[in-house]
Protein backbone atom coordinates (compact mmCIF):
# COMPACT_ATOMS: atom_id res chain seq x y z
CA UNK A 1 0.00 0.00 0.00
CA UNK A 2 1.43 3.35 -1.01
CA UNK A 3 0.45 6.68 0.52
CA UNK A 4 1.44 8.63 -2.58
CA UNK A 5 -1.09 6.68 -4.62
CA UNK A 6 -3.73 7.25 -1.97
CA UNK A 7 -2.99 10.98 -1.95
CA UNK A 8 -3.19 11.17 -5.72
CA UNK A 9 -6.55 9.47 -5.83
CA UNK A 10 -8.08 11.65 -3.10
CA UNK A 11 -9.53 14.37 -5.42
CA UNK A 12 -11.43 11.77 -7.47
CA UNK A 13 -12.78 10.16 -4.33
CA UNK A 14 -13.80 13.50 -2.86
CA UNK A 15 -15.93 14.15 -5.92
CA UNK A 16 -17.48 10.68 -5.62
CA UNK A 17 -18.02 11.27 -1.91
CA UNK A 18 -20.15 14.35 -2.54
CA UNK A 19 -22.04 12.60 -5.30
CA UNK A 20 -22.84 9.68 -2.98
CA UNK A 21 -24.07 12.15 -0.35
CA UNK A 22 -26.14 14.07 -2.87
CA UNK A 23 -27.80 10.98 -4.34
CA UNK A 24 -28.47 9.59 -0.86
CA UNK A 25 -29.97 12.90 0.22
CA UNK A 26 -32.44 13.13 -2.67
CA UNK A 27 -33.23 9.42 -2.41
CA UNK A 28 -33.89 9.57 1.33
CA UNK A 29 -36.01 12.74 1.17
CA UNK A 30 -38.04 11.18 -1.65
CA UNK A 31 -38.35 7.90 0.24
CA UNK A 32 -39.61 9.67 3.36
CA UNK A 33 -42.25 11.55 1.33
CA UNK A 34 -43.40 8.35 -0.39
CA UNK A 35 -43.32 6.57 2.97
CA UNK A 36 -45.46 9.26 4.62
CA UNK A 37 -48.02 9.12 1.80
CA UNK A 38 -48.15 5.30 1.74
CA UNK A 39 -48.47 4.98 5.51
CA UNK A 40 -51.17 7.69 5.70
CA UNK A 41 -53.17 5.95 2.96
CA UNK A 42 -52.98 2.80 5.04
CA UNK A 43 -53.67 4.53 8.33
CA UNK A 44 -56.74 6.39 7.09
CA UNK A 45 -57.88 3.25 5.22
CA UNK A 46 -58.38 5.17 1.96
CA UNK A 47 -60.18 2.71 -0.34
CA UNK A 48 -58.38 1.46 -3.50
CA UNK A 49 -55.32 3.67 -2.88
CA UNK A 50 -54.67 1.69 0.27
CA UNK A 51 -54.55 -1.59 -1.69
CA UNK A 52 -52.28 0.00 -4.27
CA UNK A 53 -49.93 1.20 -1.57
CA UNK A 54 -49.94 -2.27 0.06
CA UNK A 55 -49.09 -3.92 -3.28
CA UNK A 56 -46.34 -1.36 -3.87
CA UNK A 57 -44.86 -2.05 -0.43
CA UNK A 58 -44.75 -5.82 -1.05
CA UNK A 59 -43.21 -5.49 -4.51
CA UNK A 60 -40.63 -2.97 -3.42
CA UNK A 61 -39.58 -4.84 -0.28
CA UNK A 62 -39.34 -8.26 -1.85
CA UNK A 63 -37.17 -7.47 -4.86
CA UNK A 64 -33.51 -6.41 -4.97
CA UNK A 65 -32.54 -2.80 -5.72
CA UNK A 66 -30.20 -4.02 -8.45
CA UNK A 67 -33.07 -5.50 -10.46
CA UNK A 68 -35.22 -2.42 -9.79
CA UNK A 69 -32.42 -0.26 -11.20
CA UNK A 70 -31.90 -2.51 -14.23
CA UNK A 71 -35.59 -2.35 -14.88
CA UNK A 72 -35.77 1.42 -14.62
CA UNK A 73 -32.57 2.05 -16.56
CA UNK A 74 -32.54 -0.69 -19.22
CA UNK A 75 -36.12 -1.90 -19.58
CA UNK A 76 -38.08 1.36 -19.35
CA UNK A 77 -36.39 2.90 -22.44
CA UNK A 78 -37.77 -0.04 -24.43
CA UNK A 79 -41.29 1.04 -23.60
CA UNK A 80 -40.46 4.68 -24.31
CA UNK A 81 -39.40 6.05 -20.92
CA UNK A 82 -35.81 7.27 -21.11
CA UNK A 83 -34.07 8.84 -18.13
CA UNK A 84 -30.47 9.54 -17.17
CA UNK A 85 -28.48 7.15 -14.96
CA UNK A 86 -28.57 9.61 -12.07
CA UNK A 87 -32.33 10.03 -12.33
CA UNK A 88 -32.72 6.25 -12.57
CA UNK A 89 -30.57 5.79 -9.48
CA UNK A 90 -32.51 8.30 -7.41
CA UNK A 91 -35.88 6.91 -8.59
CA UNK A 92 -34.71 3.39 -7.74
CA UNK A 93 -33.65 4.47 -4.26
CA UNK A 94 -36.99 6.23 -3.73
CA UNK A 95 -38.90 3.18 -5.01
CA UNK A 96 -37.01 0.90 -2.64
CA UNK A 97 -36.78 3.27 0.32
CA UNK A 98 -40.41 4.42 0.15
CA UNK A 99 -41.71 1.06 1.29
CA UNK A 100 -39.16 0.74 4.09
CA UNK A 101 -40.04 4.23 5.32
CA UNK A 102 -43.76 3.42 5.02
CA UNK A 103 -43.33 0.36 7.25
CA UNK A 104 -41.29 2.40 9.74
CA UNK A 105 -43.85 5.21 9.93
CA UNK A 106 -46.88 2.94 10.01
CA UNK A 107 -45.22 0.88 12.74
CA UNK A 108 -44.81 4.07 14.78
CA UNK A 109 -48.45 5.12 14.26
CA UNK A 110 -49.60 1.69 15.36
CA UNK A 111 -47.40 1.87 18.42
CA UNK A 112 -49.38 4.76 19.91
CA UNK A 113 -51.13 3.46 23.03
CA UNK A 114 -54.80 2.66 22.51
CA UNK A 115 -55.77 4.65 25.57
CA UNK A 116 -54.45 7.80 23.86
CA UNK A 117 -56.83 7.30 20.94
CA UNK A 118 -59.73 6.48 23.25
CA UNK A 119 -59.06 9.53 25.40
CA UNK A 120 -58.98 11.68 22.29
CA UNK A 121 -62.32 10.30 21.15
CA UNK A 122 -63.76 10.76 24.64
CA UNK A 123 -63.06 14.50 24.61
CA UNK A 124 -64.81 14.69 21.25
CA UNK A 125 -61.98 15.05 18.75
CA UNK A 126 -62.84 14.30 15.13
CA UNK A 127 -60.81 11.69 13.24
CA UNK A 128 -58.74 14.41 11.61
CA UNK A 129 -58.10 16.19 14.91
CA UNK A 130 -57.23 12.89 16.56
CA UNK A 131 -54.60 12.26 13.90
CA UNK A 132 -53.30 15.82 13.97
CA UNK A 133 -53.05 16.35 17.74
CA UNK A 134 -52.76 12.85 19.24
CA UNK A 135 -51.60 10.10 16.90
CA UNK A 136 -49.10 11.78 14.56
CA UNK A 137 -47.01 13.64 17.14
CA UNK A 138 -46.57 10.49 19.19
CA UNK A 139 -46.47 7.99 16.32
CA UNK A 140 -43.89 9.87 14.26
CA UNK A 141 -41.69 10.17 17.34
CA UNK A 142 -41.98 6.42 17.88
CA UNK A 143 -40.93 5.76 14.28
CA UNK A 144 -37.69 7.75 14.53
CA UNK A 145 -35.43 4.75 15.35
CA UNK A 146 -36.74 2.73 12.41
CA UNK A 147 -36.43 5.72 10.07
CA UNK A 148 -32.86 6.22 11.26
CA UNK A 149 -31.99 2.59 10.54
CA UNK A 150 -33.45 2.98 7.05
CA UNK A 151 -31.38 6.10 6.39
CA UNK A 152 -28.19 4.14 7.00
CA UNK A 153 -29.50 1.22 4.96
CA UNK A 154 -30.31 3.48 2.00
CA UNK A 155 -26.93 5.20 2.02
CA UNK A 156 -25.28 1.79 1.85
CA UNK A 157 -27.58 0.79 -0.99
CA UNK A 158 -26.20 3.64 -3.14
CA UNK A 159 -23.13 1.41 -3.60
CA UNK A 160 -25.31 -0.63 -5.99
CA UNK A 161 -25.58 2.42 -8.29
CA UNK A 162 -22.24 1.26 -9.68
CA UNK A 163 -24.12 -1.22 -11.92
CA UNK A 164 -25.65 1.62 -13.91
CA UNK A 165 -22.28 3.41 -14.03
CA UNK A 166 -23.02 6.35 -11.74
CA UNK A 167 -19.60 7.58 -10.57
CA UNK A 168 -20.34 7.33 -6.84
CA UNK A 169 -17.83 5.91 -4.34
CA UNK A 170 -17.94 2.21 -5.21
CA UNK A 171 -17.94 2.89 -8.93
CA UNK A 172 -14.99 5.23 -8.55
CA UNK A 173 -13.00 2.63 -6.61
CA UNK A 174 -13.69 0.01 -9.28
CA UNK A 175 -12.70 2.51 -11.92
CA UNK A 176 -9.39 3.20 -10.16
CA UNK A 177 -8.75 -0.52 -9.88
CA UNK A 178 -9.54 -1.01 -13.56
CA UNK A 179 -7.37 1.89 -14.69
CA UNK A 180 -4.30 1.58 -12.47
CA UNK A 181 -4.54 -1.78 -10.66
CA UNK A 182 -4.20 0.05 -7.34
CA UNK A 183 -6.45 -2.48 -5.69
CA UNK A 184 -5.40 -2.16 -2.04
CA UNK A 185 -5.25 1.63 -2.05
CA UNK A 186 -8.61 2.07 -3.77
CA UNK A 187 -10.45 -0.41 -1.55
CA UNK A 188 -8.84 1.14 1.52
CA UNK A 189 -9.99 4.66 0.59
CA UNK A 190 -13.42 3.26 -0.27
CA UNK A 191 -13.93 1.65 3.15
CA UNK A 192 -12.65 4.79 4.88
CA UNK A 193 -15.01 6.96 2.83
CA UNK A 194 -18.05 4.90 3.86
CA UNK A 195 -16.84 4.94 7.46
CA UNK A 196 -16.57 8.76 7.36
CA UNK A 197 -20.20 8.98 6.26
CA UNK A 198 -21.73 6.20 8.32
CA UNK A 199 -19.96 6.22 11.69
CA UNK A 200 -20.77 9.86 12.63
CA UNK A 201 -24.23 9.42 11.17
CA UNK A 202 -24.96 6.30 13.17
CA UNK A 203 -23.73 8.06 16.35
CA UNK A 204 -25.89 11.10 15.56
CA UNK A 205 -28.90 8.91 14.93
CA UNK A 206 -28.39 7.04 18.19
CA UNK A 207 -28.41 10.41 19.94
CA UNK A 208 -31.56 11.45 18.07
CA UNK A 209 -33.17 8.16 19.00
CA UNK A 210 -32.50 8.81 22.66
CA UNK A 211 -33.92 12.33 22.31
CA UNK A 212 -37.02 11.00 20.60
CA UNK A 213 -37.54 8.45 23.34
CA UNK A 214 -37.48 11.25 25.89
CA UNK A 215 -40.24 12.92 23.87
CA UNK A 216 -42.50 9.89 24.07
CA UNK A 217 -45.38 10.07 26.44
CA UNK A 218 -46.04 8.24 29.66
CA UNK A 219 -43.10 5.86 29.87
CA UNK B 1 -43.05 -6.31 -34.95
CA UNK B 2 -42.16 -9.79 -36.22
CA UNK B 3 -41.44 -11.17 -32.79
CA UNK B 4 -43.29 -10.58 -29.59
CA UNK B 5 -40.66 -9.78 -26.98
CA UNK B 6 -41.89 -12.34 -24.47
CA UNK B 7 -40.66 -15.15 -26.76
CA UNK B 8 -37.11 -14.27 -25.78
CA UNK B 9 -37.77 -16.11 -22.54
CA UNK B 10 -38.61 -19.37 -24.27
CA UNK B 11 -36.29 -19.30 -27.28
CA UNK B 12 -33.68 -22.06 -27.19
CA UNK B 13 -32.42 -22.91 -23.72
CA UNK B 14 -33.08 -19.47 -22.31
CA UNK B 15 -35.65 -20.36 -19.68
CA UNK B 16 -33.73 -23.34 -18.29
CA UNK B 17 -30.53 -21.27 -18.28
CA UNK B 18 -32.23 -18.55 -16.22
CA UNK B 19 -33.54 -21.13 -13.76
CA UNK B 20 -30.03 -22.61 -13.62
CA UNK B 21 -28.71 -19.18 -12.69
CA UNK B 22 -31.38 -18.84 -10.05
CA UNK B 23 -30.23 -22.18 -8.60
CA UNK B 24 -26.67 -20.84 -8.28
CA UNK B 25 -28.04 -17.86 -6.31
CA UNK B 26 -30.19 -20.18 -4.19
CA UNK B 27 -27.28 -22.52 -3.51
CA UNK B 28 -25.06 -19.65 -2.36
CA UNK B 29 -27.87 -18.33 -0.14
CA UNK B 30 -28.52 -21.73 1.44
CA UNK B 31 -24.88 -22.57 2.16
CA UNK B 32 -24.09 -19.14 3.57
CA UNK B 33 -27.27 -19.06 5.65
CA UNK B 34 -26.60 -22.47 7.22
CA UNK B 35 -22.99 -21.64 8.07
CA UNK B 36 -23.78 -18.05 9.05
CA UNK B 37 -26.70 -18.94 11.32
CA UNK B 38 -24.72 -21.62 13.18
CA UNK B 39 -21.74 -19.28 13.60
CA UNK B 40 -24.10 -16.46 14.58
CA UNK B 41 -25.70 -18.58 17.31
CA UNK B 42 -22.27 -19.19 18.81
CA UNK B 43 -21.16 -15.55 18.50
CA UNK B 44 -24.49 -14.29 19.84
CA UNK B 45 -24.19 -16.54 22.91
CA UNK B 46 -20.59 -15.36 23.42
CA UNK B 47 -21.76 -11.74 23.28
CA UNK B 48 -23.97 -12.28 26.32
CA UNK B 49 -20.93 -13.26 28.43
CA UNK B 50 -19.33 -10.66 30.67
CA UNK B 51 -15.82 -10.84 29.15
CA UNK B 52 -15.11 -7.24 28.00
CA UNK B 53 -12.35 -8.11 25.48
CA UNK B 54 -14.48 -10.73 23.74
CA UNK B 55 -17.47 -8.40 23.71
CA UNK B 56 -15.49 -5.55 22.17
CA UNK B 57 -14.01 -7.79 19.47
CA UNK B 58 -17.40 -9.24 18.54
CA UNK B 59 -19.00 -5.80 18.59
CA UNK B 60 -16.33 -4.46 16.23
CA UNK B 61 -16.86 -7.46 13.97
CA UNK B 62 -20.59 -6.72 13.83
CA UNK B 63 -20.09 -2.99 13.24
CA UNK B 64 -17.58 -3.61 10.44
CA UNK B 65 -20.02 -5.83 8.57
CA UNK B 66 -22.82 -3.35 9.23
CA UNK B 67 -21.00 -0.25 8.07
CA UNK B 68 -19.31 -1.57 4.95
CA UNK B 69 -21.86 -2.10 2.14
CA UNK B 70 -22.17 -5.70 0.95
CA UNK B 71 -20.92 -4.84 -2.54
CA UNK B 72 -17.74 -3.49 -1.00
CA UNK B 73 -17.36 -6.56 1.23
CA UNK B 74 -17.56 -8.76 -1.87
CA UNK B 75 -14.86 -6.72 -3.61
CA UNK B 76 -12.63 -6.70 -0.53
CA UNK B 77 -12.59 -10.48 -0.35
CA UNK B 78 -12.58 -10.99 -4.10
CA UNK B 79 -9.52 -8.79 -4.67
CA UNK B 80 -7.57 -8.96 -1.45
CA UNK B 81 -7.60 -12.70 -0.71
CA UNK B 82 -5.79 -13.73 -3.90
CA UNK B 83 -3.53 -10.67 -4.10
CA UNK B 84 -2.29 -10.31 -0.54
CA UNK B 85 -2.86 -13.75 0.97
CA UNK B 86 -2.36 -15.88 -2.11
CA UNK B 87 -5.69 -17.61 -1.50
CA UNK B 88 -7.35 -18.33 -4.82
CA UNK B 89 -10.98 -19.21 -4.36
CA UNK B 90 -13.65 -19.39 -7.02
CA UNK B 91 -16.05 -16.45 -7.11
CA UNK B 92 -18.85 -18.67 -5.80
CA UNK B 93 -16.81 -19.68 -2.76
CA UNK B 94 -15.83 -16.06 -2.10
CA UNK B 95 -19.52 -15.15 -2.23
CA UNK B 96 -20.44 -17.92 0.22
CA UNK B 97 -17.64 -16.84 2.56
CA UNK B 98 -18.62 -13.16 2.53
CA UNK B 99 -22.32 -13.89 2.95
CA UNK B 100 -21.68 -16.43 5.72
CA UNK B 101 -19.56 -13.93 7.67
CA UNK B 102 -22.14 -11.20 7.10
CA UNK B 103 -25.03 -13.45 8.18
CA UNK B 104 -23.04 -14.49 11.26
CA UNK B 105 -22.57 -10.83 12.20
CA UNK B 106 -26.24 -9.93 11.79
CA UNK B 107 -27.33 -13.19 13.40
CA UNK B 108 -25.14 -12.60 16.45
CA UNK B 109 -27.12 -9.43 17.12
CA UNK B 110 -30.45 -11.20 16.71
CA UNK B 111 -29.35 -14.02 19.02
CA UNK B 112 -27.97 -11.66 21.63
CA UNK B 113 -31.17 -9.62 21.60
CA UNK B 114 -33.29 -12.74 22.03
CA UNK B 115 -31.09 -14.19 24.79
CA UNK B 116 -31.09 -11.07 26.92
CA UNK B 117 -34.86 -10.81 26.64
CA UNK B 118 -35.38 -14.19 28.31
CA UNK B 119 -36.61 -13.28 31.82
CA UNK B 120 -33.85 -13.22 34.43
CA UNK B 121 -35.57 -15.57 36.82
CA UNK B 122 -35.29 -18.33 34.20
CA UNK B 123 -31.52 -18.11 34.35
CA UNK B 124 -31.54 -17.89 38.14
CA UNK B 125 -33.87 -20.89 38.41
CA UNK B 126 -31.54 -22.85 36.15
CA UNK B 127 -28.56 -21.95 38.28
CA UNK B 128 -30.49 -22.89 41.41
CA UNK B 129 -31.00 -26.44 40.19
CA UNK B 130 -27.26 -26.65 39.56
CA UNK B 131 -26.94 -26.29 35.78
CA UNK B 132 -23.50 -25.18 34.60
CA UNK B 133 -22.93 -22.48 31.97
CA UNK B 134 -23.26 -24.52 28.76
CA UNK B 135 -26.20 -26.48 30.21
CA UNK B 136 -27.92 -23.21 31.06
CA UNK B 137 -27.68 -22.11 27.43
CA UNK B 138 -28.55 -25.53 26.04
CA UNK B 139 -31.61 -26.30 28.19
CA UNK B 140 -32.93 -22.98 29.45
CA UNK B 141 -31.93 -19.90 27.47
CA UNK B 142 -31.67 -21.07 23.84
CA UNK B 143 -34.96 -23.02 23.71
CA UNK B 144 -36.83 -19.97 24.98
CA UNK B 145 -34.94 -17.52 22.81
CA UNK B 146 -35.37 -19.45 19.56
CA UNK B 147 -38.99 -18.42 19.13
CA UNK B 148 -38.03 -14.78 19.48
CA UNK B 149 -35.27 -15.11 16.88
CA UNK B 150 -37.29 -16.76 14.14
CA UNK B 151 -39.06 -13.77 12.53
CA UNK B 152 -35.86 -11.70 12.38
CA UNK B 153 -33.96 -14.70 11.02
CA UNK B 154 -36.50 -15.20 8.23
CA UNK B 155 -36.21 -11.53 7.35
CA UNK B 156 -32.45 -11.95 7.24
CA UNK B 157 -32.97 -14.84 4.79
CA UNK B 158 -34.92 -12.62 2.41
CA UNK B 159 -32.16 -10.01 2.67
CA UNK B 160 -29.57 -12.62 1.74
CA UNK B 161 -31.64 -13.82 -1.22
CA UNK B 162 -32.06 -10.25 -2.45
CA UNK B 163 -28.37 -9.56 -1.99
CA UNK B 164 -27.41 -12.49 -4.22
CA UNK B 165 -28.37 -10.17 -7.09
CA UNK B 166 -25.01 -8.45 -6.49
CA UNK B 167 -23.07 -11.58 -7.36
CA UNK B 168 -22.74 -10.59 -11.00
CA UNK B 169 -20.33 -7.90 -9.82
CA UNK B 170 -17.77 -10.58 -8.94
CA UNK B 171 -18.66 -12.52 -12.13
CA UNK B 172 -20.63 -15.33 -10.57
CA UNK B 173 -22.92 -16.88 -13.21
CA UNK B 174 -26.08 -16.03 -11.31
CA UNK B 175 -29.53 -15.36 -12.70
CA UNK B 176 -28.81 -11.67 -13.41
CA UNK B 177 -25.55 -12.41 -15.20
CA UNK B 178 -27.20 -15.06 -17.38
CA UNK B 179 -30.07 -12.68 -18.05
CA UNK B 180 -27.59 -10.07 -19.32
CA UNK B 181 -25.98 -12.64 -21.61
CA UNK B 182 -29.36 -13.61 -23.03
CA UNK B 183 -30.26 -9.97 -23.66
CA UNK B 184 -26.94 -9.32 -25.41
CA UNK B 185 -27.05 -12.48 -27.50
CA UNK B 186 -30.58 -11.75 -28.72
CA UNK B 187 -30.15 -8.00 -29.30
CA UNK B 188 -30.81 -8.39 -33.06
CA UNK B 189 -33.90 -10.58 -32.87
CA UNK B 190 -35.44 -9.19 -29.69
CA UNK B 191 -34.46 -5.54 -29.35
CA UNK B 192 -36.69 -5.10 -26.32
CA UNK B 193 -35.48 -8.26 -24.60
CA UNK B 194 -34.34 -6.35 -21.50
CA UNK B 195 -37.92 -5.60 -20.55
CA UNK B 196 -38.94 -9.26 -20.53
CA UNK B 197 -35.77 -10.78 -19.10
CA UNK B 198 -35.41 -8.27 -16.26
CA UNK B 199 -39.16 -8.47 -15.76
CA UNK B 200 -38.95 -12.24 -15.30
CA UNK B 201 -35.98 -11.96 -12.91
CA UNK B 202 -37.91 -9.33 -10.96
CA UNK B 203 -40.83 -11.75 -10.63
CA UNK B 204 -38.58 -14.69 -9.73
CA UNK B 205 -37.01 -12.75 -6.85
CA UNK B 206 -40.44 -11.66 -5.70
CA UNK B 207 -41.68 -15.27 -5.73
CA UNK B 208 -38.74 -16.33 -3.58
CA UNK B 209 -38.92 -13.49 -1.06
CA UNK B 210 -42.62 -12.75 -0.68
CA UNK B 211 -43.64 -16.07 0.97
CA UNK B 212 -40.76 -15.75 3.42
CA UNK B 213 -41.53 -12.18 4.43
CA UNK B 214 -45.26 -12.95 4.70
CA UNK B 215 -44.41 -15.88 6.98
CA UNK B 216 -42.15 -13.72 9.15
CA UNK B 217 -44.91 -11.14 9.52
CA UNK B 218 -47.42 -13.83 10.44
CA UNK B 219 -45.11 -15.16 13.18
CA UNK B 220 -44.43 -11.65 14.48
CA UNK B 221 -48.12 -10.88 14.70
CA UNK B 222 -48.78 -14.12 16.57
CA UNK B 223 -46.02 -13.32 19.05
CA UNK B 224 -47.40 -9.84 19.62
CA UNK B 225 -50.84 -11.27 20.30
CA UNK B 226 -49.45 -13.75 22.81
CA UNK B 227 -47.43 -11.13 24.61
Amino acid sequence: MSWTIIQQSIPVFVQAFWLTLKLSFYGIIGAIIVGLIASFLRYFKVPVLRQISAAYTEISRNTPLLIQLFFIYYAFPEIGIKISATAAGISGLIFLGGSYMAEAIYGGLQGVAKIQVESGLAIGLSRGQLARYVVFPQGLTLSVPAIAANVIFLIKETSIFTVIAIPELTNTALDQIGLYYHTDESLFVLVIAYAIILIPLSLALTWLERRARRGSFGN
Amino acid sequence: MAHSGINILFAGQNFTRLLGGLWVSAKISIVSLVIGILLGLLLGALRTLKNPVLRTILRLYLEFFRIVPTVVLLFLFYYILPKNFNVNLSAQIVAMLVFALWVAAEMSDIVRGALISVPRHQKEAGMAIGLNGPQLYRYVLLPQAVGLMIPATINLMTRVIKTTSLLLLISVMDVVNIGQQIIEANRQVYPNGAFWVYGLIFILYFLLCYPLSAWARHLERRQNNNA
